[in-house]
């Protein structure tokens, strides 16, 4: 197991703000005994013992933390327990055994009612099914947690009517569900999920159930929303490619075990287990890797070409004219100081190395 | 698919090795008095006697309390249970009175609240009755209000026909007494329905008896609710409620349970808390199966109205009862139209108002926002100067723009008598020909068939069967229902039953799948077929036996065809559903390996449709069965006919009751036995 430890160390270092969420050995056990035997054993998991006697593990002692503004990408194939986690952290489900902490506080201890409060005002939600009230438009579906707060509905139908805006659904005001594309209705159900102005978002495959193109166009606009919103998020999904591109820190699970958390370009560089590696190996990396993931340090300055890049740039991006040039390439920071140095070497390693070498997905 | 098809034999090799034995036995067994191969002793001879001695305990000796009696102004003691059904039939009897009231005047409800000798010393405190004018002006305006001109024009369409047959009266009198039956169906059926849901313990108890509640003819229901509710309106509204919440129980049950998990949650992260949730999210989402519940509910109201009639309920059902009483076709056809287009008009209203739409965009002006509103309250001004203005035109006499009263609108009995008349001289010697034929050639034949069965042969072809189909689990639950019945005096009468029922049912399958199977050819022609079992599905099934009485007079023919017609509804939706359900994917498989019209029907529409088809079927013999008893109206000698005597007998109670369960044992164990046939070939095909 080689989860909670590695992933503390460099993505949320120049955070300082404590966790948003907080999960601590985090169980889900299903099975008819294994309330019984945990009431018996204290509520410590004997892993093998409940195995045993039939139970099964939907997750098993999950540990991580997502910080302010922190985009965390649960991936794992079916039934690796991924949605089961994102439902523990959601409340839907009963948590076996662990503790889970909503911005300090003891989410698993709390009564119905403060759980109704912190849902109403700090979480969304979107769901790969869309989730939709079938007997509500468009303005009323997102409206609907507003009015479930209390707001008259003057003032929910208002916001609702901003967040139609917001999600680009403007003209289908009075649309039923069932007259919109699967596109479309997720951005009913991410317009709802967000008409609240909830801190915490949880998205449940939001995408998957859509067209490739659709769904690349929709994460676009995520991208786009979360730019603007700073959300903390914990994204669920089944697709490695959807994970890299959106997350700043990637959860691989597999049968309910955390088996990596770590940033897309570390994930790829260093997978920590053989299971993660057969993603990676077939993953493009100069689409994932950026400039400062692959930078060699700084030798002579005046060797390098007139050329600069940014160190956030995306490989991919920058290939062609780093190749191009005869003399190393300088790799700039935000204040374009000069961090490190790119040569045409280790870009034709990305392009055709090892893992080129062996798949050759890569153009 | 090897070992399939070896099954499969092996099943029709069963059957034929019971069928055997089964005649072998019938043939061996000497129809003699006391042997037990022949007939069962009736060991639950004593049971009605028990159920009624029980009843009468505690309805009027159990828990003697002291109650003060207003009339008599002094304490009396009485049981609690009848002071507590008496208090219960009051109240209801109070609603309803209050409504139809509102519609007919009267004074009733002004007496609740002071006295008889109140109204006696000041003649003007009575309840004026609306003009009709008024009330189908309003019903109009509700009809354009909620689903626009057609809607409207059907409800005017309705309303015009009631007031100029003369029928206003008692149409508003049945409509006083569904207003308050259905509202409280559905109330009951939806929070039944949503505590079954929310524990599955309750669930596990309410099945069955829903079960049993479904498959009882309504005549056994009625002697109960005399013995606790008395004879009258309320009772007759009771009678409805108790008969039309199951469906309701049923299908708010079915769709609270297809909800899918993912919207739930989505109510939840909304933070909804539980009534929120309930109210605002499940109850809506569910709300399709729960608007065919209420659909249900108000064509049972309907159904009941004729039935509720034997226990005192007013209005169209009491004088259609009278009118086949007394052989008066043409009336009794234009009340049955009466009944049909009421119900018709508020299956329509009820649904439209389900699916209403709020504009919120409406920035609208008090005049327009309220404008269906003021439309009604224009008509109320109208109707009233109407009124006014009627009763100087029609000086003497009736002002027919204010009241019509009963029997005094225009009637086209006679043009139907006649036609009657004409068809009896014309036709008579034909259809008595036929008539004989079917009575001396098939049916006492097949009757004495049944009659000669040994009961010992009778249970091993049913539990065989049930073993063959559903192993032993299946042979004992159907080998239970037709003990008790055996063990009840019965047993002859259940034949009787069984026997009607069964030739019903195999002409009705016959004409169902014929008609089904032409009909499914063709889009247009599904839609309209599916259309006419729609309609005729709303008309009560009293309404069925006034044709047949005019072509064939009382005889037991005109049962079994109105029977047959009544049964070959659910029979011909059942195959055109199940053929046109056949996957497109495996007509196009079909079309590519070169099938012809009659190879695609044989070889994949049929296999695949035929579960489907014996649902279909398994309807039809409830259906039959529910039409069987009611044919003891005509006069029959079955269980039907047995129920309908326990009516007027003051301990019909025990009697009724057994009767009932009769005859739901019978359609139970049909219904078990085809289902769970029906069940394994679906999922063998991958169709469930």
């Amino acid at each position: 197991m080689t989860n909670g430890t590695s992933n503390t160390i460099d993505a949320s270092a120049d955070q300082d703000l404590h966790p948003v969420i907080k999960c601590d050995s985090v169980y889900k056990i299903f099975g008819e005994f294994s309330q019984s035997m945990l009431r018996d054993s204290n509520g410590n998991v004997d892993v093998k013992t409940l195995k045993e006697a039939g139970c099964i593990f939907g997750v098993n002692s999950a540990s991580f933390e997502v910080s302010k503004g922190e985009m965390l990408v649960i991936m794992g194939l079916s039934g690796s327990g991924k949605s089961t986690l994102l439902r523990c952290v959601s409340r839907l489900t009963d948590t076996t055994a662990g503790r889970i902490f909503i911005e300090g506080e003891d989410l698993l201890t709390m009564n119905p009612k403060e759980l109704i409060e912190l849902r109403r005002n700090k979480m969304g939600m979107v769901f790969q099914s869309f989730a939709l009230l079938p007997h509500k438009t468009v303005l009323e579906n997102i409206a609907f947690p507003l009015q479930m707060k209390g707001v008259s509905t003057k003032d929910s139908i208002q916001r609702a009517a901003a967040m139609v805006e917001l999600t680009s659904l403007g003209g289908r005001e009075n649309y039923f569900p069932r007259q919109l594309s699967g596109g479309q209705q997720q951005r009913v159900g991410i317009a709802r999920s967000l008409a609240v102005e909830p801190d915490i978002w949880f998205l449940d495959e939001p995408f998957s159930a859509l067209d490739p193109l659709i769904r690349k166009e929709m994460q676009d606009e995520f991208l786009r929303l979360q730019e603007m919103l700073h959300k903390t998020i914990l994204f669920v999904t089944h697709d490695f490619d959807e994970a890299l591109r959106l997350a700043d820190r990637i959860v691989i699970m597999k049968d309910g075990i955390i088996e990596q958390i770590d940033t897309p370009a570390n994930i790829v560089l260093n997978p920590s287990t053989e299971y993660v590696a057969k993603f990676t190996n077939e993953v493009p990396r100069e689409k994932v890797l950026n400039c400062g993931n692959v930078m060699e340090e700084v030798g002579d300055i005046s060797d390098l070409s007139d050329l600069r890049v940014p160190r956030k740039a995306v490989i991919e991006t920058v290939a062609e004219a780093v190749l191009n040039e005869t003399k190393p390439v300088g790799v700039v920071n935000d204040n374009n100081e000069i961090v490190g140095v790119l040569n045409s070497k280790s870009i034709i390693h990305i392009l055709f190395g090892e893992s080129g070498a062996k798949s050759p997905v890569s153009g | 698919m090897a070992m399939n098809r070896i099954s499969l034999h092996s099943k029709s090799t069963q059957f034929a090795a019971l069928l055997v034995v089964f005649i072998v036995l019938c043939l061996s067994i000497d129809p003699t008095e006391n042997s037990i191969l022949w007939r069962l002793p009736a060991l639950l001879a004593g049971v009605p006697a028990m159920v009624n001695n029980s009843v009468e305990f505690v309805m009027f000796e159990w828990m003697p309390i002291e109650i003060y009696n207003v009339e008599i102004e002094e304490y009396e003691e009485t049981a609690l249970v009848k002071e507590i059904t008496r208090s219960f039939s009051g109240a209801l009897l109070f609603c309803i009175q209050f409504i139809r009231e509102i519609f007919l005047g009267g004074v009733k409800t002004i007496v609740a609240f002071t006295s008889w000798d109140y109204i006696r010393e000041n003649p003007w405190a009575q309840w004026p009755a609306l003009p009709w004018t008024v009330v189908a002006g309003c019903a109009v305006v509700l009809g354009y209000a909620l689903n626009g001109r057609w809607l409207a024009l059907l409800v005017a369409f309705s309303t015009i026909y009631v007031a100029v047959f003369g029928q206003w009266e008692p149409a508003m009198e049945t409509l006083s007494f569904v207003l308050i039956a259905a509202p409280l169906s559905v109330l009951l059926g939806l929070g039944l329905g949503i505590v079954a849901f929310k524990s599955e313990k309750t669930e596990a108890i309410l099945m069955p008896l829903l079960n049993v509640a479904q498959t009882m003819p309504h005549f056994s229901y009625l002697v109960p609710v005399t013995v606790f509710f008395g004879v009258g309106d309320h009772a007759g509204a009771i009678a409805t409620i108790i008969f039309a919440t199951p469906p309701m129980i049923r299908l708010s049950l079915l769709g609270l349970k297809a909800i899918s998990p993912e919207v739930m949650e989505a109510g939840m992260m909304n933070g909804c808390n539980k009534v929120q949730l309930l109210f605002r999210v499940l109850i809506p989402t569910a709300r399709r199966n729960i608007l065919v519940g209420v659909n249900q509910v108000i064509m049972q109201c309907l159904a009941m109205a004729v039935i509720a009639s034997f226990i005192g309920a007013k209005g169209l059902g009491f004088n259609l009862l009278l009118a086949l009483n007394q052989l008066r076709i043409g009336q009794a056809l234009e009340l049955g139209i009466c009944i049909v287009l009421i119900a018709v008009v508020l299956d329509k209203l009820s649904l439209s108002w389900a699916n209403k739409q709020v504009d919120y965009f409406a920035d609208l002006s008090f005049v327009e926002r309220n404008k269906y509103a003021l439309m009604m309250l224009v008509v109320l001004l109208a109707g009233v100067v109407l009124a006014y203005l009627g009763s100087f035109i029609f000086k003497d006499g009736i002002n027919y723009l204010y009241a019509i009263p009963h029997n005094k609108g225009i009637t086209t009995e006679n043009f139907w008598q006649s036609g009657v008349d004409w068809m009896v001289d014309n036709w008579y010697s034909g259809l008595q020909g036929f008539n004989t034929a079917l009575i001396v050639h098939i049916l006492i034949p097949m009757k004495n068939a049944y009659l000669s069965m040994p009961v010992s042969a009778t249970f091993l072809l049913v539990m065989g069967v049930g073993f063959i189909i559903g192993g032993v689990r299946s042979a004992l639950t159907v080998g239970g229902f037709l003990l008790f019945i055996a063990l009840t005096e019965w047993w002859d009468r259940a034949l009787i039953t069984a026997y009607m029922t069964t030739f019903a049912v195999i002409v009705s399958v016959i004409i169902g799948t014929v008609v089904g199977s032409l009909c499914a050819r063709s889009g247009l022609a599904t839609k309209i077929v599916l259309l006419v079992c729609d309609t005729l599905q709303t008309f009560p099934s009293f309404i069925y036996l006034i044709p047949v009485i005019m072509l064939f007079g009382v005889t037991d023919t005109s049962v079994l065809i109105a029977v047959i017609i009544y049964a070959t509804i659910p029979a011909t939706r059942y195959t055109v559903e199940g053929l046109r359900n056949v996957p497109e994917s495996l007509q196009d498989a079909g079309s590519m390996s070169g099938v012809n019209h009659l190879q695609r029907l044989i070889n994949i529409e049929l296999p695949l449709a035929f579960p489907h088809m014996m649902l279909g079927i398994n309807q039809t013999v409830v259906f039959a069965l529910f039409m069987v008893i009611i044919g003891a109206m005509i006069g029959t000698d079955d269980l039907g006919q047995y129920i309908l005597k326990s009516l007027s007998d003051k301990n019909g109670i025990g009697n009724g009751l057994m009767l009932g369960l009769c005859v739901a044992f019978i359609g139970l164990a049909v219904d078990h036995l085809i289902n769970r046939w029906a069940k394994d070939r679906k999922t063998a095909l991958g169709l469930a």
